[in-house]
């Protein structure tokens, strides 16, 4: 893969006007499927959650989920968006063998939810409107492996295997219209519109919004106009994003991709790009085909969908607070500082602290912890903190802090091992055996062996130094291999060193 | 007259992965003309106060209970599959059209 000539960003900006636009997926967590009865759930073996629906069999007919249509108008009304007196399915038609039948049920024409807007607010507290076109429920397709070729992508491979357990779960795709005025805060609105649909579609409960697994898919699409010109530039439509943080860092790539190409007077192709995580490039997909030819028409097996008043009303009446409202909530209510609160905010932590508050922990630990040691491993591996650990396991975590059973120092390593999969945190303190050493029979026997070693130390202490006292401690650490408490220890020393006779 | 070209039909084909000889584009490209001309003609007496339909039973709404039902054993959902390798269907790997 040849590497793409970059303009450096600042430089792209000056020249040209960034255009962006988002379509989001969202996996609604449903019990079953959108079409069908068998069971929407992740990380089941292959081929088990599928019924003739899911597989196309000649004769199976689809019929909508109820709860998925409600989970739709809810989204739609959480959106801004007017829900559609009447809608209908569509067939979208294409050849792959993510979906059996060769078809996708989409909606076309006829969408759920249409015209509506989001406020996102950034990390200085500006609130972007970014307007909404249109809100469609649609299934999603089967999980398509490539085996063979050196990198497990699709390029080198000799064939494919499917996985149809995903094939026919509820999807609603949430399209923007395009977002102008973003300039040098492109990437940061990128990824806080992502955040903010995120926090919407968790606070309604209508999905896990794991970016991760998948329920919450980003297409990015960036394009460029000179400074000046009216006619918007070609656009491009990167893939695979499946994080915050990719997504800040595609819509980057991409503004400094197309800048080069353009300032070179090279032309734009419009088609997807595929972001790598690893590289943190973006690479050339298909070509984008144009909507006629997926050869849409209404699907002839599903009668419209025509929510009645009331039932639209009844949705709108138990919509969570709007996120810009939560937000100002969540803060008072934590007690953050302006400066703490950002830093959630921006690391799209809300939700995370939110589920390990209401699992126990204080609001402050929970912030220190994700903020802290959780962000930082998260980023040396690259992928998102919600990724490596549940929110359960971190409240666990702070109470046995709490409670004196760790030091923070300890409670760093706990968190390594849940984190490599070794347990719930008391599992991996029994079985690394962690635990502080509270006992201070072993605590005193350690400190009364340093003192006499070291009786230079003790009689300064007994003088009045007690600065001195830190090289006891260190000993005394240093036997109990750091797992007890400094504090303790150090009032421990002075009380022996006090004691010991002259 | 219709816009119907034997280049349009060559790409129809291909998007529906039909395999079409050179004869049958051309037979097809006046068959499919005609069709396109009759459905004008359809349209010209179509009045703005019928509402275009798309079904024709009166019933909207039909929806399922979110329960989950039953689901096809492995053995039966790979049992018409050509080829499948671990509990997966195996097909040929096709370049540059992921969707």
């Amino acid at each position: 893969m040849a590497k793409d000539r970059l303009l450096d960003f600042d430089e792209a900006l000056e020249l040209f006007e960034p255009v962006l636009g988002f379509e989001v997926h969202v996996e609604l967590s449903t019990k079953t499927k959108m079409f069908s009865d068998a069971p929407n759930e992740f990380g089941s073996l292959p081929n088990t959650n599928v019924s003739p629906v899911c597989l196309g069999l000649p004769g199976s007919l689809p019929v909508v989920n109820g709860q998925a249509v409600r989970y739709s108008i809810s989204l739609g009304l959480a959106l801004g968006c007017e829900i559609a007196p009447s809608s209908r399915f569509a067939r979208k038609n294409y050849f792959y063998p993510d979906l059996a039948k060769n078809y996708q049920i989409s909606q076309f024409d006829e969408p759920i939810a249409f015209e509506g807007s989001v406020d996102v607010e950034l990390s200085d507290g500006t609130i972007v409107t970014v307007p909404i076109e249109r809100a469609h429920m649609e299934e999603d397709a089967g999980k398509l492996t490539h085996v063979g070729g050196s990198t497990g992508r699709i390029q080198g491979a000799e064939y494919s295997l499917v996985d149809y357990n995903r094939a026919g779960v509820p999807l609603v795709e949430i399209v923007t219209k395009p977002i102008y005025g973003a300039e040098h805060r492109a990437p940061e609105i990128a990824k806080a519109y992502v955040a903010t649909i995120r926090d919407i579609v968790v606070s309604l409960g209508i999905s896990e919004a794991k970016m991760e697994r998948g329920n919450l898919r980003c297409d990015a699409n960036v394009s460029l106009r000179p400074r000046g010109q009216e006619k918007l530039g070609t656009r491009t439509e990167t893939k695979n994003v499946n994080s915050l943080r990719s997504v800040e860092r595609a819509v980057r790539y991409e503004i400094q991709r197309q800048a080069a190409i353009l300032k070179g007077g090279g032309t734009i192709t419009q088609e997807t790009r595929h972001w790598h995580e690893d590289t943190g490039a973006t690479s050339a997909g298909r070509p984008k085909s144009d909507a006629d030819d997926y050869r849409y028409f209404p699907e002839p097996d599903l009668l419209p969908v025509e929510p009645s008043l009331e039932l639209i009303e009844e949705l709108r009446a138990a919509l969570p607070e709007p996120p810009a409202a939560r937000r100002r909530r969540l803060k008072a209510e934590w007690g953050f500082t302006d400066l703490e609160f950002q830093d959630v905010v921006n690391g799209g932590l809300l939700t995370e602290i939110t589920e390990t508050v209401t699992a126990g922990a204080t609001p402050q630990a929970a912030r220190k912890w994700w903020t802290g040691e959780i962000s930082r491993l998260a980023n040396a591996q690259g992928v998102e903190a919600s990724s490596l650990v549940e929110p359960a396991q971190v409240a666990a975590l702070t109470r046995l802090v709490d409670d004196g059973t760790l030091t923070d120092k300890l409670a760093r390593q706990v968190l390594e091992g849940v984190i490599a999969g070794e347990g719930t945190p008391q599992e991996v303190v029994d079985k690394r055996g962690l635990a502080v050493v509270s006992d201070d029979g072993a605590l005193i026997a350690a400190i009364d062996e340093a003192l006499l070693s070291q009786p230079d130390v003790l009689a300064k202490i007994k003088d009045g130094k007690v600065q001195a006292a830190g090289a006891v401690i260190g000993a005394v650490m240093k036997a109990m291999k750091g797992q007890a408490d400094a504090a303790r220890v150090r009032e421990l020393v002075l009380e022996r060193a006090a004691a010991v006779e002259e | 007259m219709s816009e119907i070209t034997p280049e349009l039909v060559a790409h129809l084909a291909n998007l529906a992965r039909i395999d079409l000889g050179d004869d049958e584009i051309q037979s097809l490209t006046t068959e499919l003309g005609q069709i396109v001309d009759s459905i004008q003609k359809v349209q010209e007496v179509a009045t703005d106060d019928v509402p275009a339909t798309s079904h024709p039973i009166p019933l909207t709404n039909v929806f399922r209970d979110d329960v989950v039902g039953e689901t096809l054993t492995i053995e039966q959902a790979l049992q018409n599959a050509p080829e499948h390798a671990d509990n997966r269907f195996k097909v040929s790997a096709i370049l540059g059209e992921e969707q």
